[in-house]
């Protein structure tokens, strides 16, 4: 089993790393480019078993380390 | 005073402070593995900067999970006095003992460089000592120190007087100009509702000596030391 | 799977003649295994060699009273600085990885030198950088006429820039050494080929000393780091070759990827193993990893050792015996335990979450064993392995540009029309500009000791108790770690290329010259000197006759100023598509400060100080006026030619002395030499290089009168670079005094003017020009920071 984490900065979080990105990409020249955020990815490899357990198992994770949740946001897929 | 200044695995400025409290200041200072569970006799906990855990997944996330951390909670929950300087104030903020957080510096740049700060507030134990209106010099040198906090919380800290210290230019203006990281209200330094704990983003650590280019540093640890 | 067979072309791609191969083959008695071949072609490319180089080498001065480890014995050179005390320092050049990988090229750079350094039993305390790119901004002349190719070719010099710079923020940062200095360079030659030239130096107390030996038979052998993967596989044997497309492209599994965490948690624990006497030898791995540490270990020990790679920790599956040993995995070192310590290590390493493994044991054989699975995968003697590569005496020839640069006369180049106007470009010229925009990314002052930072002539150190490495018992019982006060050292880096590829040997005189002009200008008087050669292929007649003129003046020069080299590096083969770069030989200077008191900077402090030229301001011998090579005809008149000034190292170590008597008279506040840009540029950046904090600078005014002084041409007189010139500042009443004592210590000195004022303003035989001070800081500081905006 594996968790799929994606964590991003919260709307309210001014994002200079998202707001550079944007620019760049309009300056090169990419159409109906809007606003870009730049987060983190993980990938948590589990041992198998209920994917329930896990599911409360990663949640916690994140809230207690993987994110700040002053300033982050996160989500998570288990597969 | 004995102080108790935290050392995490990759923390780079803990023989700094140890250096100005026991060879400038004449106090007892002893570095503190991260992996104890107790203070000692500490009166005082100094949680310095560098890059604890390589700033690994954000700056301070790991280290605060240390064992020593806990007895730091404990410690400040008692009223102990308990300083975070640059990565220390990043690791207070993701323990929980100081509202807010550190993020990237809008430049997205590193940054080292001297800077001068207001002190709004004589009313802690980390700002009694430094004279009325003086404006304060001392290095800034991070990558990640630009405050972040909800409005709620911004309009709480001033509420309360807690923060502590602003980027200012020469003339003691909080402009953008002033500002070296993109933090909100050009905040460099803030301490708890009960005023025992704080931090601040530029090292007074490495102004305490004429030799390398200025003594305002000094006057914070004097704030702690005074009785 | 199985290895592949030994062909000629294998040999071949392995970058081994067929000479060498033969040579190979005898050492053995055999045919080697693969792994063998790979292990040879490391050891034997130049990068670990110098089979290129070694002859040149042998000439430089490696001696003086002061020398306790020397050129050659180890990883890096040591002296004393007295109080029991010593400094250990190195440069290393990582120009091909950073190259194809900007970021990570230059932060394992780093890694790598910093490893030197700790390696050696020394804390390293600060670490400088010598850089070179392509241009980052057109010249004044080129900006109308710019092509899309070479627009897009800048953007690329400056995204290399950027790179680099970010990269060694980001392992200097994050390893917690500051930082403190070095230079920056931007010049056509380096287009497609940019020098990362990285510097560190560490400090220990005499009984420290550690050594990259195998010693004591039957000691197990340790290796401590994180886990091999494939990084960096022939890293050294890429570094030997020309960089085209073709090998960039190769080689891009070939970066390796630094952890500057990992290497501080690796240095503290090292250090504290040490300190238990535990240790019987301890080398870094390097380039050439596990081969290099082993084989060079055995060598200098005289002794031989056996590996097992099964137990060599390792992070990518089903590696290879030729891959375990070639790998340049980062932050790993080899250890020779004494037999009956191990405890130690496992203590220590765990204390640290630190993996490590016995892989090993000393063995009285005199060759490098290496079991893989059960079987021999190679045996080699250690000593032919490490010390009797192939060496080289190539063909020198004079190459035919030089007898044009010969023949160049001023004849052909206008007067200046526009000195104001000249002096603000050649401010904001790239190369000349003040670099903050690299300096403010790296911390310079963590580790509380960078008493003169980034901005002057030199940088300025003063070491205190903690920079020592941990103290063992018995050290720290008998209290020889206990500082009596403190020790004070500068450290410059510098190499005028444009100099060395004009006239190697005055070029490469002038790079030491100008080190120890800088070092003077700051107090300090010369220790020893860590030298990083950069040249092209060494093959090509013209390109070794640059390298061996080079060597004979840098010799002479280290001779002169009693600053023998301690070690450093050769890096060949810098040569893209577009030709080879400039000779570069770059110079890394420390010397030793006596008191606080004497450190002193470059800029100007209070109105109505004097200001005063020691020195010689025109050389009237020199036919060009010091405008041979100089900023001033590349800037302004897009030349490189012409010779440059000439160096007389009696004149400078006269003025070195006097300027450093007269420092620690007390009478000097300022001093600056004259490099590029000549006396304007000095004169200017010693008005605008003080800063007291962010968007806080000090700048003030001059004003020069040049009225009195035989004005051939006005451009030679503001932008001449002869050498041997110092521009100095003293308080009003003290200037007479100055002048006379320079007169008695043999120095040519005039008053050229008084601080003060917003403008600096020259007067030169009837005219007077004048520029805003603000002007001219503006250009200086913000050149870089507008051209990397973009």
């Amino acid at each position: 089993m594996k968790a799929k984490i994606v964590i991003l900065p919260k709307k309210a979080v001014l994002d200079p790393q998202g707001k550079t990105v944007q620019g760049a990409l309009k300056h090169m020249g990419f159409e109906g480019i809007g606003s870009v955020h730049v987060g983190k990815y993980l990938e948590i490899e589990l041992e198998n078993g209920d994917p329930e357990k896990a599911r409360q198992v990663i949640d916690q994770a994140c809230h207690k380390i993987l994110s700040n949740p002053v300033i982050e946001d996160y989500r998570f897929v288990i597969e | 005073m004995n102080f108790a200044v935290l050392q995490f695995p990759g923390s780079n400025c803990d023989q700094d402070v140890v250096h100005v409290l026991k060879n400038v200041l004449g106090h007892s200072a002893r570095l503190l593995w991260h992996k104890e569970n107790s203070l000692g006799d500490a009166d005082a906990v100094i949680v310095p900067g560098g890059f604890s855990y390589g700033d690994y997944l954000r700056t301070g996330a790991i280290a605060r999970f240390s064992p020593v951390m806990a007895a730091v909670t404990e410690f400040a929950a008692k009223g102990g006095l308990v300083l975070g300087i640059c990565n220390g104030f990043q690791i207070l903020c993701e323990a929980g003992l100081l509202p807010g957080a550190l993020i990237r510096n809008r430049s997205l740049q590193f940054r080292c460089e001297n800077v001068y700060l207001k002190t709004l507030t004589r009313n802690s134990p980390f700002t009694r000592s430094v004279p009325e209106d003086k404006l304060i010099r001392i290095p800034v040198a991070h990558g990640e120190g630009c405050y972040f906090a909800d409005a709620a919380t911004i309009s709480g800290l001033k509420a309360n007087s807690q923060i502590l210290w602003q980027y200012v230019n020469a003339e003691g203006q909080a402009t953008e100009m002033a500002n070296p990281n993109g933090s909100i209200e050009n905040i460099a330094g803030v301490c708890n509702r009960a005023r025992n704990v704080a931090g601040l983003m530029p090292h007074p650590e490495r102004a305490s000596e004429s030799i390398l280019g200025g003594v305002d540093g000094r006057l914070i640890f004097q704030s702690i030391l005074e009785k | 799977m199985s290895d592949p067979a030994i062909t000629p072309q294998l040999v071949q791609k392995h970058n081994l003649t067929p000479e060498e191969y033969e040579k190979l083959k005898g050492i053995l008695g055999r045919e080697p295994s693969y792994t063998e071949l790979g292990i040879f072609s490391v050891m034997w490319s130049e990068h670990c060699s110098y089979k290129n180089s070694r002859p040149l080498l042998k000439t430089f001065p490696t001696r003086s009273s002061k020398i306790l480890v020397g050129a050659g014995e180890e990883n890096a050179g040591i002296i004393d600085i007295g109080g029991g005390l010593a400094i250990a320092f190195k440069i290393e050049s990582h120009n091909h990885p950073s190259a194809v990988e900007p970021f990570q090229g230059a932060a394992t750079g780093v890694g790598g030198i910093i490893r030197d350094i700790f390696t050696m039993g020394a804390r390293p305390i600060c670490s400088m950088d010598s850089l070179r790119f392509g241009p980052i901004t057109p010249l004044p002349h080129e900006a109308s006429t710019l092509t899309p190719e070479r627009r897009q070719a800048m953007a690329n010099n400056r995204r290399l820039f950027s790179g680099v710079v970010a990269g060694i923020a980001h392992y200097g940062n994050c390893f917690g050494i500051p930082t403190v200095g070095g230079e920056v360079y931007f010049d056509r030659s380096y287009e497609g080929n940019p020098l990362v030239n990285a510097f560190c130096l560490g400090v220990l107390r005499h009984e420290q000393i550690a050594r990259g030996r195998a010693s004591g038979v039957g000691n197990p052998v340790f290796y401590v780091g994180p886990a091999t993967g494939r990084d960096g596989l022939a890293g050294a044997a890429f570094a030997s070759q020309d960089l085209t497309d073709e090998s960039a492209e190769q080689q891009r599994g070939a970066v390796q990827v630094g952890d500057p965490f990992m290497e501080k948690l690796v240095c503290e624990a090292c250090l504290e193993l040490l300190a238990t006497g535990a240790v019987a030898g301890i080398q870094d791995m390097g380039a050439a990893g596990l081969t290099c540490s082993t084989c060079e270990t055995a060598s200098r020990a005289g002794t031989g050792i056996e590996i097992e790679l099964d137990k060599v920790p390792q992070r990518a599956p089903n590696m290879t015996s030729y891959e375990i040993m070639l790998s340049e995995s980062q932050e790993r070192m080899l250890i020779i335990v004494k037999k009956g310590r191990e405890e130690e290590v496992k203590r220590i390493f765990d204390k640290w979450d630190l993996p490590w493994a016995e892989i090993g044991q000393v063995t009285d054989t005199g060759r490098m064993v290496v079991r893989h699975g059960g079987k021999v995968v190679a045996d080699i003697p250690a000593r032919k392995l490490a010390d009797e590569s192939p060496i080289y005496q190539r063909e020198s020839r004079e190459p035919a540009y030089i007898a044009e640069v010969r023949k160049f006369t001023l004849a052909g180049v206008p007067e200046m029309t526009d000195p104001v106007g000249a002096l603000k470009h050649l401010l904001a010229w790239p190369t000349i500009a003040s670099k903050n925009w690299v300096y403010r990314q790296y911390d310079h002052m963590v580790r509380d000791g960078t008493a003169l930072a980034p901005g002057s002539d030199a940088t300025v150190l003063r070491i205190k108790e903690d920079a020592l490495p941990v103290l063992s018992a018995e050290l720290a019982a008998s209290g020889a770690g206990k500082f009596e006060g403190e020790r004070y050292i500068a450290l410059a880096v510098d190499c005028n290329a444009a100099y060395v590829y004009l006239d190697p040997y005055e070029g490469s005189k002038i790079a030491v010259a100008e080190a120890a002009r800088n070092l003077a200008c700051t107090g300090a008087t010369p220790l020893g000197v860590t030298d990083n050669l950069n040249f092209g292929n060494p093959l090509k007649p013209d390109i070794f006759w640059q390298l061996k003129e080079s060597v004979r003046g840098l010799g002479e020069a280290c001779r002169a100023f009693n600053a023998p080299v301690t070690g450093g590096n050769v890096s060949l083969y810098n040569q893209s598509p577009d030709g080879p770069i400039d000779p570069t030989p770059t110079v890394a200077m420390v010397g030793a400060i006596e008191k606080p008191e004497h450190i002193t900077a470059q800029w100007f402090h209070t109105e109505g100080d004097a200001i005063l030229l020691l020195g010689e301001p025109v050389d009237s011998k020199d036919p060009l006026l010091g405008l041979g090579g100089s900023a001033y005809l590349h800037v302004m008149h897009g030349l490189k030619t012409g010779t440059p000034p000439r160096c007389d190292l009696e004149i400078e170590k006269e003025l070195h002395l006097a300027l450093r008597a007269l420092i620690c008279s007390g009478s000097i506040k300022s001093a600056h030499d004259c490099s590029e840009g000549g006396l304007a540029a000095a004169i200017a950046e010693s008005c605008i290089s003080r800063q007291e904090a962010r968007e806080t600078p000090r700048p003030i005014g001059a004003t020069i009168d040049l009225s009195g002084l035989e004005a051939r041409r006005l451009d030679a007189l503001l932008f001449g670079e002869s050498q041997a010139r110092v521009v100095i500042s003293t308080a009003r009443n003290d200037a007479v005094k100055v002048l006379e004592r320079a007169k008695l210590l043999g120095v040519p000195a005039m008053r050229l003017g008084t601080v003060g004022g917003a403008d600096l303003i020259i007067k030169s035989a009837g005219a007077e020009y004048k520029w805003p001070i603000m002007d001219l800081y503006k250009a200086w500081w913000n050149a870089i920071p507008d051209a990397m905006r973009d």
